[in-house]
């Protein structure tokens, strides 16, 4: 039976991890490489590094520490942040990640989504989409969530699975950072839609968050940051309440 | 033991080179009939599209080299997928020495199926103090119909064959090489089979 996923998201500035609160305020959270070690030991069934960085700065030292993470971990990993060409996916992919996230570059061409479909294959092109809910509308947005873009997450979610992209990663900014739990209603809404993997980001506070993010939202993976790192929840136990309350995972 | 991953161009090799370093042993990386035949082991890989894969194997004649390999093969995803007969991915021929298709997940599930499943019915060396129901990382959208020569089954959609063996050759749909412990103990398993 196929399990929901758990992963911890490594948002990575400058090489180090952080977690900002609403996209802002950025916090140090550790040693990606270590984190990503203990990740992989306590149960988490993949993981996530963002760039964030990336589309505004600099973003050579992620190159490195791809290889890093693939040389130490043994779980599939997931590589994001200030990709725009098939070029960066290919160094990506060559450097061992398992699956490349596109966002601000998708949206500002779309035709990239096949053209990396084509070349590499649906299984590692993860397209991440940042939206923002008000007057019940969800909006997308860009650059790191600071520049909205008109488009509506439904829309855009089926328009890049017809595109090709294997899975999508949904980070309510509105939830983001709250911790007061996941976009249920939204993520409910995108399974709906369409018919590829969906990950819930943001809003993870506790243990009932995640159970609700794949019972109400029905996500396929749920995704969070720094609960995980600063260790206000355990994944092994979220895991073990998980399957308690019925949902698959893997123990 | 010289274990030889063939490089045809086909996506993210770089994990399994690092799983198998991580067992003490270095892969090489080639495309070159000679190397290939001299190997021990074989890895097969594939990422990416069928037939712009067999395309690949084709253009540097690796298509009819590999079914006459005689010692221990391993088909990993789309390589599996590529032994098998025939691929509705791309309508593409495979390389026949696995008797059974390769079909597309219907729409009632999620496609890919991305993520940790079981696997169940394990009659293998390859699956040698592996248990029952263990889990085992894939993301896939085509899988092997269930035939003569699984040796190992999933749940998605349907029952279908996630592991296989005829012979020497054997495939796996998902991804020892990123499926932590039990996949390091699966590709141990297939270096110490008895040729």
């Amino acid at each position: 039976m196929l399990t929901k996923r758990i992963i911890p998201c490594l948002d990575i500035h400058n090489g180090r991890t952080v977690k900002g609160v609403n996209f802002k305020n950025l916090k140090d959270a550790g040693d990606p490489i270590a984190l990503a070690k203990m990740y992989a030991k306590v149960g988490a069934d993949e993981l996530v590094f963002l760039d964030i960085s990336a589309t505004i700065e600099q973003r050579q030292t992620t190159l490195n520490l791809v290889l890093k993470i693939a040389e130490h971990i043994d779980i599939p990993f997931t590589v994001g942040g200030g990709i725009n060409t098939v070029k960066d996916v290919e160094l990506l992919l060559n450097n061992g990640a398992d699956k490349i996230a596109i966002n601000s570059a998708a949206i500002n061409n779309p035709q990239l989504i096949a053209d990396l479909v084509s070349r590499f294959g649906s299984q590692c092109i993860t397209v991440a989409i940042d939206a923002y809910c008000e007057n019940d509308k969800w909006e997308v947005y860009k650059n790191g969530g600071t520049v909205s873009t008109s488009k509506n997450l439904f829309e855009w979610a089926k328009t890049v699975e017809k595109l090709g992209a294997g899975e999508i990663l949904f980070t309510a900014m509105n939830n983001d950072g709250t911790k007061k739990g996941f976009a249920n209603q939204a993520l409910f809404q995108l399974s709906k839609e369409v018919n590829i993997p969906i990950i819930a980001s943001g809003g993870a506070g506790n243990i009932d968050h995640f159970s609700d993010a794949f019972e109400k939202g029905n996500a396929d993976a749920a995704l969070a940051a720094s609960v995980f790192h600063y260790g206000e929840i355990n994944i092994q136990k979220l895991k073990y309440k998980l399957k308690q309350k019925g949902i698959a995972v893997r123990l | 033991m010289k274990v030889v991953i063939i490089n045809y161009g086909s996506g993210n090799i770089k994990s399994i080179e690092f799983a198998f370093n991580r067992l003490g042993v270095k892969p090489y990386l080639s495309n070159n009939i000679d190397e290939i035949l001299a190997a021990d082991r074989v890895i097969f890989p594939g990422v990416g599209e069928a037939s712009s894969a067999k395309h690949a194997l084709v253009k540097s004649g690796l298509d009819s080299l590999i079914p006459g390999l005689k010692q221990p093969v391993l088909g990993i995803c789309l390589g599996m997928q590529l032994l098998c007969n025939y691929t509705e991915e791309g309508d593409t021929m495979g390389l026949g020495v696995f008797n059974t298709s390769v079909k597309r997940f219907s729409n009632k599930v999620k496609v890919p199926q991305m993520g940790w499943n079981t696997v169940e019915n394990l009659n293998s060396e390859l699956f040698e103090s592996i248990n029952e129901g263990s889990f085992f990382y894939g993301v896939h959208s085509y899988y092997a119909e269930d035939s003569g020569v699984t040796i190992a089954n999933s749940n998605y959609d349907k029952t279908y064959a996630s592991a296989l063996n005829f012979k020497n050759f054997y495939g796996v749909q998902f991804h020892p090489e990123k499926s932590g412990q039990q996949g390091s103990q699966l590709l141990n398993n297939f270096l110490n089979i008895e040729k």
